[in-house]
Parts: C-alpha cells; structure tokens; sequence
C-alpha cells in the first residue's frame, strides 16, 4: 500500500530534536572509519613485509584518531568535561562504549604510528625511548588491528540508537555502510602513500570496501520506507549523490589502474576518500533533516499503529 | 514486579511521582510556564511572535520545562469552533532513553521514579538529544540577551519534576500554579486510575474524542511518568503517536554491528590473502 502522504502536525514544528552536533561528528565517523581501516591494513602490512604500506597505514591511522579525538571534544558543549565520560562504563550507551573502545584503540594505534615516526628520524629511533617504541610497535599494531572493526562499526549503532527518523531505521544495514566506507578509504589513502608494487592488499580492500558500501547502501534505502527519503533531499542528496560518483569512480580506477600507474593510483584512492567522507557527511545530514521535518516521525509511526490495529485479534479499548 | 526505582537500586523508594495533565480543562494560562521557570531559575529562551495562536513558546527545550501548546480547530464543536489547550512536560519515562544512552551517568532515575540531569557532571555530549523520542531534552545554548549570565550552557536540561520540591514533600512549581487542576501530581498508580475514570467520565457525557496518553505501561516507553487526556489525535499537540524507546532495538543493533565488524574482518585478511602482491 502506498504510506499515506497526509500527516497532521503541530505548526509544521519537528516532534524529535535533531542532534546538536556539528560537522565535527562525521568528520570523526570519516576519521574513525579511515584510521581502523587502516589499522588493519598496517597490521596485515607488518605481517606480509610491505614497509612503505605499514608505514603509510600506520601513520594514517595515527593521524585518523588523533584528529577524531579532537572532532569529539570539540564537539562537547562543555569540552572541559570530557574526561566525565570515563565515570562509568554503559553497555546502554553506544557512546559510552565507543568511548571506551577508544580508550583502547587509541594508544594502540598512536604506538604504531609513532614507531613510524621515530624510525624516520634515525636520532630519535636508535635513542633508548625510539628502540622501545620499535620493540612495542608491532604487538600494538596488532591489537589496534584486533579493535579497528568494532571501532569502524560501531558508529553505525550510534547513529541508529537514537529517535532521530533516517538514522534509526538504517540499523540493519547502517554498519556494513560504514565498514565499507571505512575499507575504502583506508584503501584509498594506502594507494597514495604507497607504492604500487606494496598496495595490492590496499586495492583489493578499497574495490571490496567500496562494493560493499555502494551495495549495503542501496538496500538500506530500499529497507527504509519514507525516512530514505532525505537522502535524496537538499544538501544531503547532493552529497550523497557526489559521494557515490567518487566512490565508483574510485573503485574502477583501483581496479582497473591501480597496479599499473601510481599517479592513477593516488587519484582513484583520493576519489575513495572523498566518496567515503561524503558518504558520511550525507547519511549525517539525511538523519538530521528526517529530524526537523514532523512527516518522517509522524507517518511511519502512524503506519506502525494502522497495522498494529489491522492485525490485532484482541482490539484494546478505545484510545 | 519491581518499581523503576528499585530497578536503579534505591532500596525501599517512595512511590513513583508523576503528573496527569488533563487537558480538557486547561485554559492556556501558561501558569504552570512562568511558575516552572521561576522555581527552577530556567533562564529566558527569546522573546518571539510566532504567529502559532497564543504559543509564542513553541515547543519543550533546555530553557522550557513547561510549553503550552494551542490549537484553533475551527468547524468542530458546538460553537463551529474549538481550542486545544495542552501543557506538555518531560515524560519522565519508564524506559527512558535519554537515561540510556548518557554516557557519563549525569542522567540518572531518582528515588521517585523521575529522571534528572545533574548539572555538574553533564559535558553536553548532546546524545540524549536525539535519542529522546518525545524532543524534550535540549543542550542549552548561551541567549546572547543575558549578557553570558545564563547558567548550566552547553549541557543537556529538562525538568526534573522540581526534584528539590519532591524532597521536601511539596508539589512541582507548575502542578502548584495551575488554578484548574488541569496539571495534577502524585503517585503514578493512582493518578493512572484518576485518569482513567476521567476519561470513562468524559465519554459518559459524550466527549467520544477522549483519550489518554502515556498511561499504558505496555507502550513503547513502558508508560510514562506523565500521562495525558488529549481531545485529538496525539500529533495534532506535537507529540509522536507511537513513540518507541530506541533502547529497546539496542541488542539487535550490537549484532548487525557485530557482524559488520567481523566482515571488515575477513575482508581485510582475504585482502592479504588474495591475489600476488
């Protein structure tokens, strides 16, 4: 049955509030998603001995959570108070376990990055501090590498576990988006940092991230009734749209003349980047319209009642 | 079964507080706006014609606690024309998702049942904001008109069902003020009864439009601390007509998250895995 398009509302005034959040959150969900990436494919780098790939993955995923960490506090109304969230640990909060996640995660992948670092400058990496940093770097790049999934995946439930209309009823697919976008874009960046002979683990990721993506994006528009509708809209379609013009894009030049051309290479990994990146921007502004329009509160909750009465075998009493 | 206190660990509570806000009675006096706000010292949010009747609110925020909202229906009732009248509130939910989803335990259930921010340790994360299906929790923002003297910026706020009041055996400031009885406090169970035959009373004089809001305990919040005696369909006073705490589709979430997870996973080990180099 076609939803009914009439709804009433109160002066046309949102019911749920849209989140007070700024840029500075998909920013981080980018970031997040492009430092666990490629955590994992510094780690898989480390292990197959492609030096310039760790290197370039590792300082990636360095520079990813340094930047999401300052993103997330910025973002704060009241930044001073950030060390508050490690009052308590909530399963409840998606937020709360994703703080701690990386709480983990973080050093980690900062230990990494930063033996990267040190190994570039030989006075500081033949020092005392810059041998142990060599001798811890590998175990922690394989710890970061053991909790990248959860934290590219997680930023979906954040999303989704929230009233805000075109987050929420993106849940089932929402973190196989953001996994293939985390994939492709630390393909993607890989491809520009690093040599083509070194990148082939980082292709293969980026096609399959950017395959993912596109495909777990589609059917979760299919999947959510009247609340795709915003990603379609305004700002939000727009990006969208972009977004999977560079992603495809991407995805083809990785594909097709990656291994061959390095300049080639690093365009189609900045076109993976860039596809990410708006892929995030979009679904953040898709949930945050969905939240200022009352339609995508009040019409699929409307439906949700009709069929809940139309298939009720005892009706409760009137309303 | 054990009461929402008891669930959050308070060891022998009192009953469970809320309010019944019967509308049919309310005369939009918006007592219960001013008295909220002076009790609670909520700062001014605006001075703002809105051309929306006499609602120059507009909706529930971090600087309003209490919002009356005012609906012209003209062509209905006796007199071809008829006035929504309706003080909205936080609903201080069973299952309550701005609780859930705070990640420094700054909300928390109090030994009443209710739902409190406490100011000092909030860092205005902003997650309840969204999460709560109702748009009532709001992180304040600094009203550029009181020169940087508005309290508790940046942080999430909402009533508290004049939590100070409560520990001191009082009436909540807006209950106190309204002259009709149309905003009533007390124990959840038995203002859910007071509701109840109200309704049965109102339909008795053929008021068939009477409904209650919030009083079943089944509902998508597992009932609300404010209940409510609409003459309309919910929406046409911006509420949601069937509000689902998000919480309760949580575990399902954490296993799609999972098993995303574990695609990127394997993906990236099939990445090293596959092909040459």
């Amino acid at each position: 049955m076609v939803p009914d398009a009439t709804f009433t509302s109160y002066y046309e005034r949102p019911i749920v509030k849209a989140a007070p959040w700024t840029h500075d959150i998909p920013a981080y969900l980018f970031l997040g998603g492009l430092a666990a990436g490629s955590s994992l494919l510094a780690a898989g780098a480390a292990a197959t001995d492609r030096p310039a790939l760790a290197r370039t993955s590792r300082l990636g995923a360095l520079a990813g959570i340094s930047l999401s960490l300052v993103a997330l506090v910025h973002d704060l109304g009241r930044p001073s108070r950030f060390a508050n969230m490690l009052r308590v640990a909530k399963p409840t909060s998606p937020m709360s376990v994703g703080t701690w996640l990386l709480m983990a995660y973080g050093p980690m992948a900062g230990l990494a990055g930063a033996a990267e670092l040190s190994a570039a400058l030989p006075p500081v990496r033949d020092s005392l501090p810059g041998k142990m940093l060599g001798a811890v770097s590998t175990p922690a790049g394989v710890l970061a590498a053991g909790l990248a999934p959860a934290v590219a995946a997680y930023t979906a439930v954040l999303l989704a576990d929230t009233s805000t209309p075109s987050w929420r009823a993106a849940y089932r697919e929402l973190p196989f988006v953001f996994v293939g976008s985390a994939a492709a874009a630390a393909g993607g960046l890989a491809m520009i940092g690093a040599p083509v002979a070194e990148a082939g683990p980082a292709r293969r990721m980026a096609v399959g991230g950017a395959l993912l993506e596109l495909a777990m994006e589609h059917q979760m528009e299919q999947s959510m009734g009247i609340t795709a509708e915003p990603l379609h809209a305004g700002q939000a379609g727009r990006v969208m749209r972009a977004s999977k013009v560079f992603t495809i894009a991407g995805a083809v030049g990785a594909g097709l003349l990656g291994r061959r051309n390095r300049i080639a290479a690093a365009v189609s990994g900045a076109a993976l980047l860039a596809g990410s990146a708006g892929t995030r921007f979009g679904i953040f502004e898709a949930g945050q319209a969905s939240a200022r329009d009352p339609k995508y509160t009040v019409v699929p909750q409307r439906e949700r009642l009709t069929y809940t009465e139309e298939t009720s075998v005892t009706p409760g009493e009137g309303v | 079964m054990s009461d929402v206190a008891t669930q959050a660990g308070w060891v022998d509570p009192p009953p469970r507080k809320g309010f019944f806000t019967d509308t049919s009675v309310c005369i939009g006096c918006k007592a219960c706006e001013v008295a909220c706000k002076e009790w609670n010292g909520v700062p001014a949010d605006g001075l703002d014609l809105l051309g929306s009747s006499y609602d120059n609110t507009g909706a529930l925020g971090a600087s309003t606690w209490r919002h009356v909202a005012f609906i012209e229906q003209p062509g209905q009732g006796p007199a071809d024309f008829r006035w929504l009248m309706s003080s909205d509130v936080c609903k201080h939910c069973t299952e309550a998702a701005c609780l859930d989803v705070c990640p420094t335990g700054s909300l928390f259930r109090t030994e009443f049942g209710t739902v409190v921010v406490q100011d000092d340790i909030c860092n205005g994360c902003g997650y309840c904001v969204p999460a709560c299906p109702y748009g009532v929790i709001d992180r304040r923002i600094d009203d550029t008109s009181t020169d940087g003297a508005t309290k508790n910026v940046g942080i999430a706020q909402k009533c508290t069902l004049c939590y100070d009041r409560l520990g001191d055996g009082l009436t909540p400031a807006c209950a106190k003020a309204c002259p009709t009885e149309s905003i009533q406090f007390g124990d959840i169970d038995e203002l859910r009864e007071r509701a109840r035959s109200r309704r049965a009373a109102l339909h008795a004089d053929g008021v068939a439009e009477a409904r209650l809001y919030g009083d079943d305990p089944d509902d998508g919040v597992g009932g609300a601390g404010a209940m409510f005696l609409l003459l309309d369909e919910p929406e046409v006073y911006g509420l949601p007509p069937d509000p689902v705490v998000p919480t309760r589709e949580l575990p399902l979430m954490w296993r799609r998250a999972g098993l995303a997870a574990l695609t990127l996973l394997a993906g990236a080990v099939a990445a090293f895995a596959g092909g040459s180099r």
